[in-house]
């Protein structure tokens, strides 16, 4: 193994993007055996700085000193070369490939030109039995869980040799469960003397497992803390730069059944059946919330509702008629809403202005036409008026929404599907991707919805929001319902079990041998 | 009617086969390397052609096979490095770029015919090779043992290409580029450099399917002397599943279909000659809509490559 790194400090780091300071005069520093969070909203830098530690990008000023020298990283190569790994928010793995061969890959061969892959693979079991890591060299790595998957990357960084690791968002895809395995992992890498970059947005995560936190907002520094004694409320206010009103709880009192699902099957895009038999009402009055780790069918089960994709057998009804076979439009004249998964791609057109976009739907409505032309006049001040209830930032209607940020576009769609006054609404990952200040705006718009007597169907991998938003919860897992229960009768490490498929009462699932690593 | 099911017309059906396959060996291979890679080269019907004229043009006047196959392969090069350039450094739409390459081969290769040769003229390609032994061997002998370098070549690049793909770092990072070219780039390989090696070595081999023909087979040059071949060729790598194995299945496939069609024509059969030329055509349209796994193709196929920066 090279040299352990002792400390890495970054020093006035400035970094601009055509029209975006990434970052600004930030100062960063990491020693060997801590882990160091970076904390911040979506688009705070936080990627960005790191992947200037990690030589993708190069810095516009500032320095980089690592162990006393200053250091100039000019590509990915050189900061391994130096010691420093990095672990992406989106995996760089080759899902057709084995473990052995994706960790092999870029790397020198002990044999030249020809591949070492046995060697390679007796390395990968050696790292795996001391960090317990547990990845079978053989397998084929499309089809490993997004936890193994993990696990290879970190396993490619240590094999390469790094002493610091930077985890960028490494929690945003992982089950409770596998949360914790990872964290039992990183602890002992700490043990071993690395030094680790943790990048996050969830602060219950961030003060269980680091020593100290740095929080970025805009680019901007706002303070390096303790992660001892550190307040939640500050470290959101930093974040933030306000602090955020609090959900209360609410009474429960379900109306009426609105959406009724019977024993839906539906197939996928891979041609495998992912929604596999579900039965699911939701009343008026209600949010009912479905938990699972995406690709178990959410996705499938929200098309379906939607009319997007064709329903096998079963049957979807909306206020007891059967609406199975309508199409998305008919759906939408009957009374559902919808906040769709990708709102750059499902939910709104890019080119088109905010207010063509108010009007997707409903420009065939009498009241916003005159004759067979439509009426500009009521159409911009019906936009006007949605733009101003929702607090939607934008600098005119005329402006095209791709120069919107990802949460004044989710309010945008939010506003254009409330104001319809829907019987149901599907919300798919309604705060993917958004801040947290808009986030808590949509939170507060779907429990206002909920109370004027919408039925509420609200998917998120989110299982925190999930939680605190949902009446009622159902865990999906492989394309079924693992059991639906209310709110005050389950806790988040019980749908975190149910997520992975496992039951309560089940006998745990029994180790996985790694049969190429034994003797 | 004669009796077509002879042992000789057999043995001729088949010697024929084996010969006409070259040229789909030779390109198709190439090929997988260029789409493994991520590139899709449409123009290796016009590397063909041209280095199948240079091919030709250089025994034509010296008679020295060797200086043929060199200018051909230098001719792929050089479209290679064409072809790379366009699609790989300036991020041109494959497809488009491909197709350009191919009509300037065609266009090119007919203009210098007539400007430097002017008319259908015969040379002296590579002659066969007996091998000792094997080439005794009655029936398969003279089938499989008695061809020119080239054939054998062609033969044995199938086996020399697996192992390049499956046991060497250069095929993992070929492979790797192809799949997942972030991935590969933030492991330090460079994406562009394996991809301007990668479709040059399939342009040089094209290059060198081109001399194959024109030096090897019809020992001729003449307008749009592939017809087409190079196309198919690119279907073959589709057919054979991106695995040199697959490919050399298809292209015994396709000469075999291509030799059944000269054949019955040598013979003279009473089929319509044009339906007869057509066959290989209509079996390249049949497999491809029938037995094509689109679950090997290699998920950045026609991608062009952009690093996070700018
Ligand atoms: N490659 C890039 N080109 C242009 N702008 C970028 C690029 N990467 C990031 N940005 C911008 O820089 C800012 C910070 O982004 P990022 O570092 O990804 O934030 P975070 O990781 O904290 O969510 C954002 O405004 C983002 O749009
Ligand atoms: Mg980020």
């Amino acid at each position: 193994m090279k040299v352990m790194i002792q400390h890495v400090e970054m020093k006035g780091i400035v970094k601009r993007f055509p029209g975006v300071l990434a970052c600004d005069k930030v100062d960063f520093d990491l020693k060997a055996g801590e882990v160091h969070a970076l904390l911040g909203e979506n688009g705070a830098g936080k990627s960005t700085l790191m992947k200037i530690l990690y030589g993708m990008y190069q810095i516009d000023d500032g320095s980089i000193v690592i162990d006393g020298t200053e250091r100039h990283f000019h590509s990915p190569a050189d900061a391994l070369d130096a010691g420093i790994g990095m672990i992406h928010q989106h995996f760089m793995l080759v899902p057709t490939m084995t473990v052995a061969q994706n960790v092999a890959l870029g790397q020198p061969s002990s044999r030249g030109f020809l591949l070492d892959l046995d060697v390679v693979s007796e390395r990968i079991c050696e790292l795996s039995a001391e960090y317990g890591l547990k990845v079978n060299p053989n397998d084929l790595v499309g089809h490993l869980s997004v936890g193994e998957q993990q696990r290879v990357e970190i396993i490619k960084a240590l094999y390469r040799g790094a002493s610091i690791i930077i985890l960028d968002e490494p929690t945003a895809v992982l089950t409770p469960q596998e949360v914790d395995d990872l964290f039992i992992i990183l602890k002992k890498m700490v043990k071993e003397g690395h030094g680790l970059v943790f990048i996050s947005h969830k602060l219950h995560e961030v003060t269980a497992l680091c020593n100290r936190i740095t929080v970025l907002r805009d680019g901007k520094m706002m303070g390096t803390r303790s992660a001892e004694g550190v307040e939640r409320h500050d470290l959101i206010k930093m974040m933030v730069g306000r602090d955020l009103k609090t959900l209360q709880h609410r009474d429960y009192n379900p109306g009426p059944a609105r959406l009724e699902v019977r024993g839906l099957h539906v197939t996928g895009d891979r041609g495998v059946e992912s929604v596999r038999g579900i039965d699911l009402t939701v009343h008026s009055g209600e949010i009912l919330g479905i938990a699972g780790v995406s690709g178990n069918g959410q996705l499938e089960l929200a098309e379906s509702l939607i009319g997007v994709r064709k329903v096998d057998s079963g049957s979807i009804l909306l206020n007891g008629t059967d609406i199975t076979n309508l199409k998305l439009n008919e759906r939408i004249d009957q009374g559902v809403a919808i906040i769709p998964e990708e709102r750059m791609l499902d939910g709104a057109i890019n080119d088109f202005s905010v207010q063509e976009n108010v009007f997707l739907h409903d420009h065939m409505e009498k009241s916003f036409r005159k004759g067979i032309f439509l009426d500009f006049k009521t159409m911009a001040a019906h936009a006007r008026e949605l733009v101003r209830e929702f607090t939607v930032k934008t600098p005119t209607l005329d402006t095209p929404i791709k120069n919107l940020s990802g949460g004044n576009i989710q309010k945008l769609i939010m506003a254009r599907e409330l104001a319809r006054k829907p019987s149901v609404l599907v919300a798919a990952q309604p705060t993917r991707g958004v801040d947290i200040g808009a986030s808590e705006y949509i939170h507060q718009r779907l429990l206002m919805q909920r109370d004027s007597g919408t039925a509420i169907l609200l998917s998120s991998e989110d299982l925190d929001e999930l939680y605190e938003l949902s009446d009622r919860i159902a865990v999906i897992y492989e394309g079924q319902i693992m059991g639906i229960f209310e709110r005050k009768d389950t806790d988040i490490q019980t749908l975190g079990l149910l997520m992975a498929g496992i039951k309560p009462g089940d006998p745990p699932k029994p180790e996985k041998v790694i049969a190429a690593c034994e003797d | 009617m004669m009796n077509i099911f002879t042992w000789d017309v057999l043995s001729g059906v088949l010697r024929t086969m084996i010969a006409l396959s070259t040229p789909f060996l030779f390109a198709a291979l190439g090929e997988t390397f260029s789409q493994l890679s991520g590139v899709v080269n449409l123009g290796v019907d016009g590397i063909m052609l041209l280095a199948g004229f240079f091919a030709f043009y250089a025994v034509f006047l010296t008679g020295n096979v060797w200086l043929g196959l060199l200018l051909a392969m230098l001719v792929g090069l050089v479209m290679g490095l064409m072809m790379s350039f366009v699609s790989v450094t300036l991020k041109a739409q494959q497809g488009i770029s491909g197709i350009g390459l191919q009509m300037f081969g065609l266009g090119m290769s007919s203009l210098l015919f007539k400007v430097l040769v002017g008319t259908v003229t015969s040379v002296t390609g590579f002659r066969p090779v007996k091998i000792p032994l094997l080439g005794d061997i009655p029936f398969i002998g003279s089938i499989l043992f008695n061809n020119n370098v080239l054939v054998y070549s062609a033969f044995l690049l199938v086996p020399l290409s697996w192992w390049v793909l499956e046991k060497t770092t250069l095929g993992l990072k070929i492979k790797a580029v192809g799949q997942n070219p972030a991935a590969a780039d933030s492991v330090g390989i460079n994406v562009n450099r394996i991809r301007y090696f990668s479709v040059c070595l399939g342009a040089v081999l094209a290059g060198v399917a081109g001399a194959s023909l024109s030096i090897s087979i019809a020992n001729l040059f003449q307008d749009n002397l592939t017809s087409g071949q190079g196309f198919i060729a690119v279907a073959l790598v589709y057919f054979g599943g991106w695995s040199p194995v697959g490919v050399l299945g298809g292209a015994l496939l396709f000469s075999l279909a291509n030799s059944a069609q000269l054949w019955l024509q040598v013979l003279g059969i009473n089929v319509p000659a044009s339906l007869a030329v057509m066959l290989p055509y209509v079996l390249t349209i049949v497999v491809l809509t029938v037995a094509v796994n689109r679950g090997k193709q290699p998920a950045a196929l026609n991608k062009q490559f952009f690093r996070g920066e700018n």
